[in-house]
């Protein structure tokens, strides 16, 4: 349809405005930053949060509940739960990215070759994709777990997996949109060889959203390690890990509530910190450069 | 918009009118038919994909398939395990050997629940199902109704509104699940923390996998809620002297959940995933809890039977998704593009 | 300016204003005017975008939108409108003001059908039982017009075409009689012939003595219907009157800006934009005469052009049957036609994107289409492209620099040679060297269609293929921007290719006209006589059809020619 679109506004007072909406830090913005900060710290100079050690134990003073000397409380052989938390850091945090990166990798590879390699290559990728869709993530990771065991690096490659088809779908659809977009098009039309279009427009534009699409997946890759860790098949329990305390922390669940709490209440404050973030940056990517 | 004349919509409008009931009929039934097929695609694949999955994994196969290096098979188990999957046959042929098994509904045999695999579903299939499915339908009630009071209704409502949607989306089933035990079974005593019979026992459950699911549905319902609110035909609506409840609940809605319906077979599988943690904290019989035990104990054909079984759910959830879609929205049910 | 406040009027606006926001972030939209109709009459609010045409229309209806402050008189038959309540209101809208919103496509319901759109308005308004509601729905569509009235009220909106949609739309406005019928663009986005017949159904609600407001950009739309018209620019209404008093006799320099900014007939060879608007020179720029010598060889031929597609339904569809053609240089070959016609489609198989089932396209007399995407490339460099939406075809990362940068040839030369060249192109047209930096997004939609123009002239085309360039601009920008085109055709001698649905435009821009529906050339010739003397019974239902600013009683448009006998002495006259 030669659509003849209602008169566009000649001047661009509404972009503008959103633009400078994108770049304003809202309380929200400014919050997750703050905890990205303290998670900084954590796993760089853990030491100048925590007092203790993170396996310090100090049996006199087990399961005693949150006060100003343990802010989050002692577990069950008096280590400082504030401490393994800040420790914690250096364990999930690895974790997550780690898991994350393999997922991305696996994703950008079948999703380029998908939408890139011509019918066949994407008929059997895109049935390939469908077949993992039916393993929901976390059966995807459990079984990959039945296949090679409990431990840290299995779980860092099941959650990389079972993150895998979500991320791959989506960068096939990303290339796929570049592909078609208009501006390729022109470049044909200006003579460009396949190779510039590959490089310089396809490429480029089809991995712009990878930076908020792996803030956003950090957040849930460590969601979802601890909660394998949680049901036992990641880090193992004397480990600070966040999903490991809550599994530890479960026989005390009816007398100690600090140690489930503070553990989950950490990992929800990074995952929403993460997506928040992601999101404050999907933003500025829109107000920026969206057409 | 220079789209080709190939996608004009103004000539797929010409062509709608054109097509008979008989044809819209065809239509819809060949969509179906396509959906079952693909289906059974994917449930092909699922299966190579455990059968790789057998062989890929270290150690011999036979001690998979017999229950795992942890249940200790004696060597006549192992013989008789080698002799059932064609172990001493080439690849292929075991294949096509562990293919038919599964076509014979023979998932094997489970070591660490000393019973056939497809009895240990049979038996632990309901409360599962009944988890999932009252889980699902209490996030769409939970999102719609939020949807409604909240989406634009002024700033600061809409802001809690939302806020509240990225924080439970954001929230861990696990450590949901343990707040509301502390909070309703330990605290207040309302709920019992483990068990429990009929409906009260599922509440505390089913709320822990309810709410991060209302909140993800929550939030597609809200974007495209706001978007409708905004598009001409409420303009339209409004001008004919409809009110704002009226054009919330008679025009926005249906557009406002097209997307999460679609979003629903997805949702099941997370829900099933979920199962798995909730049917380990409030120690629920189930799926969720034998597939953790399987796992645990890496007895294969527990684990890999469970996963198919949830595979097929997942299908069929699609397949049903997919005809529900089309009976929300009346514009796939003509013609269709 | 002649604030009609009479008592016979059926609604008076009194220095209305409408503003957003509060405090230091308030934006006053419509800044005092006032207006008014009567029974049977029809009102015309005429401008740009951002003019506050719109908002003025909702707020007639209290639908100006959450957080607007209406201040100013707002008298509809005898009542008070300003101190209404949502109650209230909701027993007027509908009932006694009704309002159609332009693109039914959008303005109804896409998953209800249109039998219960219609019905909405009775059924809030408790007109009868449910039986009585649906003859009614069955009556109205019938006197909407619309064929087999029992059967399209079960459609969708998307199963009916453009215009039985707006049709349907308009049955939903008049569903309980209403005195005053407002429609904001009611005919935007629809092809002229259609455009046609929706101004005649206005113009009967109008004969019925129903009051009648309607909102547009566009003059010509206007022209037949209105009695009276107010044009607005800024918030304000700059003038106001009869109709022949103001198409005729514009007394603000902005309408008769306005006026002239229409491509049409008798524009051909003149300016569209006052000569103080951005340009290269002033001077008369078109060569005023048609085609000099005899015509020399073509640049460009197709021959027996054909393109099927499969629809949705596995019917094979034929978008483009047997189209042939020639270009030859400096000339401006349109190609006029409405949605459907295949017009885009050929233009993107000259541009070899699309690849023809049948025929062929030849430049420079060598084959141009039948050959590999290799063999073509460094020729690609002869046909240029600007689209209608210039800031999809550039890459969201680019700055200007680098969108022209890109588009240069490898032979341009070094870094200092290619940023030259590069200020070259934006002066060419019509830009400064300030906009290198910036992207797309934030320019104005004519900055950014002068870029993509830049960008099609930087590899020194011979040929630009222009796809509706100016359909997405407002029309003094559209101006501009087509007095743009033609200086470049006379400083580089190109040739174009002018796809438009704007026969306005299409008679102001060609030498040579190709008139296309239903994937076929039904007439094609030199542009004076396709107009002027049209040979196909569709050439001339599309030309009965166009709305003209002229098409009104000659009495009131004294100095205007007739349009059946364009002539071209005003051209000569300017550029004497």
């Amino acid at each position: 349809m030669t659509v003849v679109n209602a008169p566009s506004v000649d001047k661009q007072p509404g972009q503008a405005r959103q633009r400078g909406r994108a770049r304003r830090l809202t309380p929200g913005v400014v919050l997750a930053w703050l905890v990205i900060a303290f998670l900084a710290i954590s796993v760089a100079f853990p030491g100048l949060l925590a007092h203790q050690g993170p396996l310090a134990v100090d049996p006199a003073h087990a399961l005693q509940g949150p006060s100003l000397s343990h802010l989050f409380g002692t577990d069950q052989s008096g280590r400082d739960v504030f401490s393994r938390v800040v420790y914690g850091a250096r364990e999930s945090l690895p974790i997550g990215i780690a898991a994350t990166a393999i997922g991305l990798a696996i994703a950008i590879i079948l999703g380029f070759a998908a939408a890139l390699g011509g019918r066949w290559a994407d008929a059997v990728i895109s049935r390939f994709l469908e077949v993992l869709f039916a393993f929901p993530s976390l059966l995807l990771g459990l079984l990959f777990v039945a296949m090679f065991g409990a431990g840290v690096g299995s779980l860092i490659i099941a959650v990389g997996i079972g993150s895998a088809p979500g991320y791959a779908r989506m960068i096939r659809g990303q290339v796929i949109a570049v592909k078609h977009a208009p501006y390729v098009e022109a470049a044909r039309i200006l003579g460009h060889s396949r190779l510039r279009i590959m490089v310089g427009s396809i490429f480029p534009n089809a991995m712009r959203p990878l930076l908020v699409l792996g803030t956003l997946g950090i957040g849930q890759s460590i969601v979802w390690a601890s909660a394998l860790s949680f049901l036992g098949l990641g880090a193992a329990p004397p480990a600070p890990e966040w999903g490991a305390m809550l599994a530890a922390g479960r026989d005390f669940i009816s007398s100690a509530w600090w140690l489930e709490f503070f553990p989950g209440a950490v990992i929800v404050a990074t995952a929403l910190a993460a997506t928040a973030l992601g999101r404050h940056l999907q933003r500025r990517m829109e107000g920026r450069l969206a057409s | 918009m220079t789209t080709p004349d190939l996608v004009s919509p103004a000539q797929a409008d010409d062509l709608a009118p054109a097509l008979g009931a008989g044809a819209r009929r065809r239509h819809r039934f060949g969509r179906v038919l396509q959906d079952v097929v693909g289906g059974v695609i994917v449930l092909w694949g699922a299966a190579t994909l455990t059968f790789l999955a057998v062989h890929l994994m270290p150690g011999n196969p036979a001690v998979a398939y017999a229950g795992g290096v942890g249940s200790h098979p004696s060597k006549a188990l192992l013989a008789a395990v080698s002799k059932k999957y064609g172990l001493d046959h080439p690849v292929i042929v075991q294949y096509f050997i562990y293919l038919g098994n599964l076509l014979h509904g023979d998932l094997g045999y489970s070591a660490s629940q000393q019973m056939p695999v497809a009895s240990v579903i049979k038996l632990n299939v309901a409360p599962t199902a009944e988890l999932t499915l009252g889980s699902l339908l209490l996030a769409w009630l939970l999102a719609v109704v939020w949807s409604l009071l909240t989406v634009r209704r002024g700033r600061i409502i809409s802001s809690i509104g939302s806020g509240l949607e990225i924080l439970t989306a954001a929230v861990p089933q696990y450590w949901l699940g343990i707040i509301l035990l502390e909070v309703f079974a330990f605290h207040l005593g309302i709920f019992p923390a483990t068990g429990g019979t009929g409906l009260v026992g599922l509440v505390l459950p089913s709320l822990t996998l309810a709410i991060p699911i209302a909140g993800f549905l929550g939030q597609v319902t809200r974007e495209e809620f706001e978007s409708a609110l905004e598009q001409p035909y409420i303009t339209s609506a409004r001008a004919r002297g409809m009110g704002d409840w009226g054009v919330r609940l008679r025009h926005a809605l249906r557009h406002a959940v097209l997307p999460g319906v679609t979003l629903s077979g997805w949702a099941l599988g997370s829900l099933i995933s979920g199962a798995v943690i909730v049917e380990s904290l409030f120690s629920r019989n189930g799926l969720g809890n034998v597939l953790l035990q399987g796992v645990t104990q890496q007895d294969m054909p527990l684990t890999i039977g469970v996963v198919l079984i949830v595979a097929v759910v997942y299908v069929v959830a699609t397949i049903a998704v997919d005809i529900l879609y089309q009976l929300v929205d009346p514009r796939l049910r003509s013609a269709g593009q | 300016m002649t604030a009609t406040t009479h008592d016979s009027n059926l609604l008076t606006a009194t220095d209305l204003r409408v503003s957003f926001g509060s405090g230091d972030a308030a934006r006053e939209v419509v800044r005092g005017i006032s207006f008014g109709v009567r029974p049977g009459e029809c009102l015309a609010i005429v401008g740009q975008s951002g003019s506050g045409k719109s908002v003025t229309a909702r707020t007639l209806l209290g639908l100006a939108g959450d957080g607007a402050q209406v201040s100013g008189g707002l008298n509809f038959d005898g009542q008070d409108l300003t101190s209404l309540r949502e109650r209230q209101w909701r027993a007027i809208r509908g009932v006694r003001i009704g309002f159609i919103l332009q693109d039914a496509l959008v303005s109804l319901d896409s998953v209800r059908p249109v039998g219960r759109e219609i019905a909405e308005p009775l059924r809030l308004h408790r007109y009868g039982p449910r039986s009585a509601r649906w003859r009614r729905v069955i009556e109205l569509l019938d006197q909407v017009g619309v064929p087999e009235p029992e059967m399209r009220a079960r459609q969708l909106p998307g199963e009916l075409s453009g215009g039985l949609r707006q049709r349907a739309l308009i049955a939903t406005a008049i569903a309980l009689d209403p005195q005053l019928l407002i429609a904001d663009e009611p005919t935007t986005a629809l092809d002229v012939t259609i455009q046609a017949q929706i101004l005649g159904l206005l113009a009967q609600s109008k004969q019925r003595g129903r009051a009648l407001i309607v909102i547009s950009h566009d003059l010509a739309v206007v022209a037949r219907l209105a009695d009276r018209v107010a044009v607005m620019r800024d918030g304000l209404i700059v003038e106001q009157g009869p109709t022949q008093d103001v198409l005729g006799r514009p007394q603000h320099a902005y309408t008769r800006a306005l006026l002239d900014a229409i491509p049409s007939s008798h524009s051909r060879g003149t300016r569209l934009s006052p000569a103080d608007a951005p340009a290269l020179r002033v001077a008369p720029v078109r060569k005023a005469t048609v085609q000099e010598a005899a015509a020399p060889a073509p640049l460009l031929t197709a021959d027996g052009l054909v393109k099927r597609y499969k629809g949705p339904d596995g019917k094979v569809r034929t978008v483009v049957d047997d189209v042939s053609f020639q270009l030859g240089p400096g000339e401006t070959l349109g190609v006029v036609g409405e949605s459907g016609s295949g017009k885009t489609t050929t233009g993107r198989i000259v541009l070899a994107v699309t690849k023809p089932d049948r025929g062929e396209v030849r430049l420079h007399g060598r084959p141009w289409t039948g050959i590999s995407e290799a063999q073509r490339r460094p020729r690609r460099r002869y046909i240029g492209v600007v689209y209608q939406d210039p800031l999809s075809s550039f890459d969201p990362r680019w700055t200007v620099q680098r969108i022209l940068s890109d588009a240069l040839p490898a032979e341009a030369g070094g870094a200092a040679a290619r940023t030259a060249r590069i200020r070259e192109l934006l002066h060419q047209v019509g830009l400064g060297d300030d906009l290198l930096d910036r992207r797309p997004l934030l320019l104005s939609g004519g900055q950014r269609q002068r870029v993509a123009i830049a960008r099609a002239l930087a590899p020194e085309p011979e040929i630009i293929v222009c796809d509706e360039p100016v359909s997405a601009l407002d029309v003094s920008i559209q101006a501009q921007v087509l007095d743009l085109f033609a200086d470049l055709q006379d400083q580089l001698g190109l040739s174009y290719i002018f796809i438009s649905h704007d026969l306005g435009v299409i008679h102001h821009m060609s030498d040579r006209v190709l008139v296309m529906t239903g994937g076929r050339i039904v007439e094609q010739g030199d542009a004076e006589q396709v107009f002027g003397n049209p040979q196909h019974p569709y050439t001339e239902r599309l030309l009965a059809a166009l709305p003209k600013v002229d098409a009104l009683s000659p009495a009131g448009l004294a100095g205007r020619p007739h349009p059946t006998t364009p002539r071209r002495e005003p051209a000569l006259e300017r550029s004497a």
